[in-house]
Parts: structure tokens; sequence; C-alpha cells
């Protein structure tokens, strides 16, 4: 079973379509402006678009073809603004409680009592939003959510508003409640890192427009364009041609460097390969034929970031590029690197990606 | 101190307010989430009782309530006698005088009330009417109050529209603004000097309890 979702709009510019796994989280990945919220308020029903269908399952909520638009109040959502919106004149209580008026009154004390206890902030019950931190009332507005045993809990930048130890902390803690109520949900951001440690589905969006949707493993390893690549901060875009080799084999041709790649068409072509996937070939190893891709430079900056160093290098022959290597900081304390040395770096032919979207315009 | 001018006062007041508020709060309500292209003309329509002097208003009104307008004849017919010059006529008088003193307060009030405040309450299954009795309507609550009050102390003062539309018939349309001018037409300084005093206590201390009040409620709801 999936959340089929075909959602277009003339302004704001809305060019949406994708199937959501029912059952897991799903990251709205893009940057400001894409459509990601537009989208979750459309799923919502609290946005009415030019052409939408929204089904999930055998049910659908909307469709524009039918004049069918089921009001907010009547779809299994479950919404979490980015500021909350926890009304103010009602406690931590009677706030959840606000979510069961369709439960007998007897009732609703103790499911709501539950979903504080799921969002874990029972002691807080007698609170008013004002009297409690930012992570705390987005514990009380994730617990008004699930009130209602939503069939799509839609998060809108849910951890924008708080420091990053409480982010941490909530990340496990929506982890942990989504294996509890084992709901579908859909989270809108535009932070790497977060779709990366949230969810297991990923739709990348950029002006309104979904770029690519799948694993989100797979998605933010691979971009499969260039814009997708800047969006996901692939800093190694550059320039090649494409030559056809005998059989099915195919080269790349950077500058004077030839490198192996797979590509089906000959041609002008924009390509990268992730910072991570940049390999360092150590010194005192001899390299042989076996190597794949070897692309020899000179270290020209290195920066100290966390866990990590990051290094630009100038490959030969192409003094304007500069190619950004990832490296573990363990790495670096075995093999110092420092500006001016030569290196060698191996580019592997599985983990080059070539675009198909070419945009001469762009440097080398 | 003339009790009777004082109390019809009150009274009037009162029913003012009974009359004005239900409907102040539909049209603040409308006003708040709605936009149309008509609409800053029905507004600037609301708000002339602010800018427009008490004589012109009073002059239109008893114009309207008169036995040659179709208003007053029907009035006439069904009461057996003028709607101007009665305290029914006050009433109606006051109440249109009062509109952009109810209206705007609780427009404002409605107006700030965020609106992804209004889309949680849809996302929590609320009818229209949950949500306008559980959500809204105590978030806009300090508006709908200092409206009440506005209204409410405004109608103690109000003299203009009151003499031209009401005239000066002790019991029936004689209120304590008019009785001060009164006594003090007639030299009575004592007289109109103590009701006076006594419009300045009610007024100050009505306004500012509810002030007081409206500031506790605000600061309960404040985020931190």
């Amino acid at each position: 079973m999936s959340i089929e979702l075909e959602l277009r709009n003339g302004g704001p510019r809305l060019d949406f379509s994708t199937s959501l796994p029912v059952g897991k989280i799903t990251a709205l990945l893009g940057p400001s402006g894409s459509g990601k919220t537009s989208i979750l308020r459309a799923i919502a029903g609290l946005l009415r678009l030019d052409h939408e269908r929204v089904r999930i399952g055998a049910e659908t909520w909307s469709d524009s073809r039918q004049g069918l638009h089921l009001p907010a109040r009547l779809r299994q959502v479950g919404f979490v603004s980015q500021h909350y919106a926890l009304f103010p004149h009602l406690t931590v209580r009677e706030n959840v409680e606000t979510a069961l008026l369709a439960v007998p009154p007897g009732d609703r004390g103790e499911r709501a009592r539950a979903c504080l206890a799921l969002a874990q902030i029972e002691r807080l019950d007698d609170r008013y939003p004002r009297e409690i931190s930012g992570g705390q009332r987005q514990r009380v507005a994730l617990a008004r959510a699930i009130a209602r045993e939503p069939r799509v809990l839609l998060l809108d930048e849910p951890f924008s508003s708080v420091d990053r130890t409480t982010r941490g902390q909530l990340y496990v803690e929506l982890l942990r409640l989504h294996e509890r109520i084992a709901a579908t949900i859909v989270v809108v951001t535009h932070d790497l890192d977060e779709a990366a440690q949230l969810a297991s589905h990923l739709c990348l969006l950029h002006d309104g427009r979904l770029l690519q949707a799948g694993q989100a493993r797979e998605e933010l390893a691979r971009p499969r364009s260039e814009e997708a690549a800047r969006l996901l901060d692939m800093a190694n875009v550059f320039d090649g041609h494409i030559e056809l080799a005998t059989g099915r084999r195919s080269v790349l041709r950077w500058g004077p460097h030839v490198l192996r790649a797979k590509h089906p068409a000959a041609g002008a072509v924009r390509w990268g390969i992730a910072p991570g996937n940049v390999l360092l070939v150590r010194p005192d190893k001899p390299w042989s034929e076996q190597l794949e891709n070897p692309v020899p430079g000179i270290v020209m900056e290195l920066i100290l970031l966390g866990a990590d160093a990051l290094v630009w290098l100038a490959p030969e022959g192409l003094p304007d590029a500069r190619v950004q290597m990832r490296l573990p900081l363990r790495a670096l304390a075995r093999h110092p690197l420092a500006p001016g040395q030569a290196v060698t770096v191996c580019l592997r032919g599985a983990d080059l990606m070539i675009f198909a979207d070419r945009d001469s315009s762009q440097g080398t | 101190m003339d009790w009777q001018a004082i109390t019809l006062s009150l009274e009037l007041a009162v029913v003012t307010l009974a009359v004005l508020l239900p409907l102040a709060i539909a049209a603040g309500y409308l006003l708040a989430v709605t936009s149309w292209r008509a609409k800053p003309w029905f507004e600037g329509l609301l708000a002339l009782p602010l800018v427009l002097p008490p004589t012109v208003i009073g002059f239109y009104l008893l114009v309207a309530m008169g036995g040659q307008s179709w208003l007053g004849q029907w009035y006439e017919r069904l009461a057996g006698h003028t709607l101007a010059f009665s305290f029914a006529g006050l009433v109606v008088a006051s109440v249109i005088f009062n509109i952009p003193f109810a209206v705007q307060p609780i427009q404002r009030a409605f107006e700030t009330i965020a609106p992804d405040i209004r889309e949680a309450a849809q996302c929590c299954g609320l009818t229209f009417r949950q949500a306008f009795l559980r959500i809204e309507l105590p978030l806009a609550w300090p508006g709908i109050l200092s409206a009440s009050v506005m209204t409410f102390a405004h109608t103690l003062g109000e003299f203009g529209v009151v003499l031209m539309v009401g005239g000066n018939i002790p019991g029936e349309t004689k209120t304590v603004a008019i009785a001060i001018y009164d006594r003090a037409q007639a030299f009575d300084l004592a007289a109109a000097g103590s009701m006076s005093l006594l419009l300045l206590a009610i007024s100050l201390v009505t306004i500012a309890v509810s002030y007081g009040y409206a500031e506790r409620l605000m600061r309960r709801r404040r985020p931190a």
C-alpha cells in the first residue's frame, strides 16, 4: 500500500507526482521555496491546488477531476507545524484532549495521558504552552498530532526551533515513536543530515519540482542531475566529454585525464563525484595498472571540520578546477597532508556520476 | 443627582451592548478572516461614526426614524409611536454610533490569531463551530472585552446623537449626559458636578479593571 500524490499548481508553482511508502518515514528535502510545505498542506487538506489527487490505499482524500476535496478535519492526519501551533489558552493536557473530541468524554483523559506518555511529557499535563521549553512544546504538538491515531503524520520542519542537543534527543524519540505507532510519517526538512538520520525514503525538491525520489541513503549519495548534486551539497561537478570505446565501454575525457566511466551516449556532459568517494592513494604503496582512474594533483587547501578534514586539490593539467576530498581525521594522522604537496587520488568509475543535463555555462 | 437619568443611561448601555456585541463578533470575525474587493469600503462605512460629527449622524438617524421615512412609518404602525424621541430609538442610534468601538477591537483580536492555530484546530478534527467556540472565541476574548468596555463607557457618555435622536424626555430619553448639560444650563453646578464625577468614576473604574484583566489574560497566553 502507498500514498499516491499528484499535485500541480500554477502559483505558487508546484509539479509533484510520486508515491510514498506507507508505514515509513519519508523526508521532503529541498531549499526554501521548493514547495515542501505546500505538499504537506495539500496532503493535510489545508491547501487547495489547481490539480490535486491524494490517495491513501483505496481511500481518496482529494481528486480535483472529480471535484473531491475532503476537509482537513475529516482526513486522518496529524500535523505538526514549524512553530507547533499549540493552543495558548489551554493546558498541555487540554491541547491533546482537543484532538479527542470525537472520543466519549469519559475516555478522553486516559487517551490524552497515553499520548503524553508516548511523547514522554506526562508530567507537564497541567502546564500552559508558555511555561514549557521549545523541545517540550514540540513533544506536546507531537502528542496532540498522534492523539487521533493518524494514518499519516505530517511534520513541517519540526526541529528547526530547538537547539542541536534537544534536536538529537527528539530524533531518537521520533524514531522510537514511529516504531510504536507504525504510522506513515512525512517530514519536511532542508537539512541533509536530518533527512539522512530520520528518513528511509526521500523526495528531493527544487522550485516546486520533484528532482528524484527513492531510498534515502541511495538518493542522498547519488544525485541524478547536476541540480540535485548542488542541492545535496556535492562540490565536485565538472565539464567532461564522453567517448565511446570498443564494446560497451566508454571513457570520460576530463582535461588531460581519461577516466573509465559508464555512460551510453557520447558527447559533452557534466559529471560529479562525492567528496567522500575521492580516494587518496597512499604514497607508500606503489600503484600499479590495477588502480582505477588515478588523477595526480596538488593540495591547495586543507580545513579540519569536526571528525573530518576537507582537502581541495588542483588536478594536474586543470589549474582552475578544484576537487574536494573528505578524509577522516585518523587517515590524515596516518598520512599527513599539507598545502603544496603532490598527491594522487583515485576516482573509481562506479562512483562517477554522469549527469544528462549539462549546463555549459558552469565552470570547469 | 438625577438618579432617573443615571439609571436610564446604565439601562441604555446594557441594552446597546446586548444588541451590538453578537453582531460585532460576527462582523469582526468575518472581516478578520475574509478578503474581498469591497471590504475597505465596508470597513470605512463601519468606521464613519469615528470621524463624522455626532450631530451629522444624529441628523441622518432622525430623518431615518421620522414619520416621513418607511422605517419610521413601519415602526409607528407597529408600536403606536414614533421611533425618534423614544428609548427604542435611542438604542438604535446608540448601536449604530458604537459600531466602530465594538467591531474594530474584535476584528483586530481575531486577526491576531495565527493561521496555523486555525489549521491546527482543523487537523484536530474540530468542526467550524467547535473551533470557533473552543479556540477562536477564547483567544479573541481580550478584544471582545475591550470592545464591550468601550461600547459601555461610550454609551454612558454619549451626548450629541442622543440629543438629536432622543431629545430630553425624562425617564424616556434623558440620559445622564443630557442631564448634566441640563443642570449646567440651569446653573445647578453642584448637581452637574456630582453627576460628572460619578460618570468619570464609573468610566475610569470600568476601563481600568478591564485593561488590567485583559493584560493578565494576554500575559498568560504569551509564548515564553
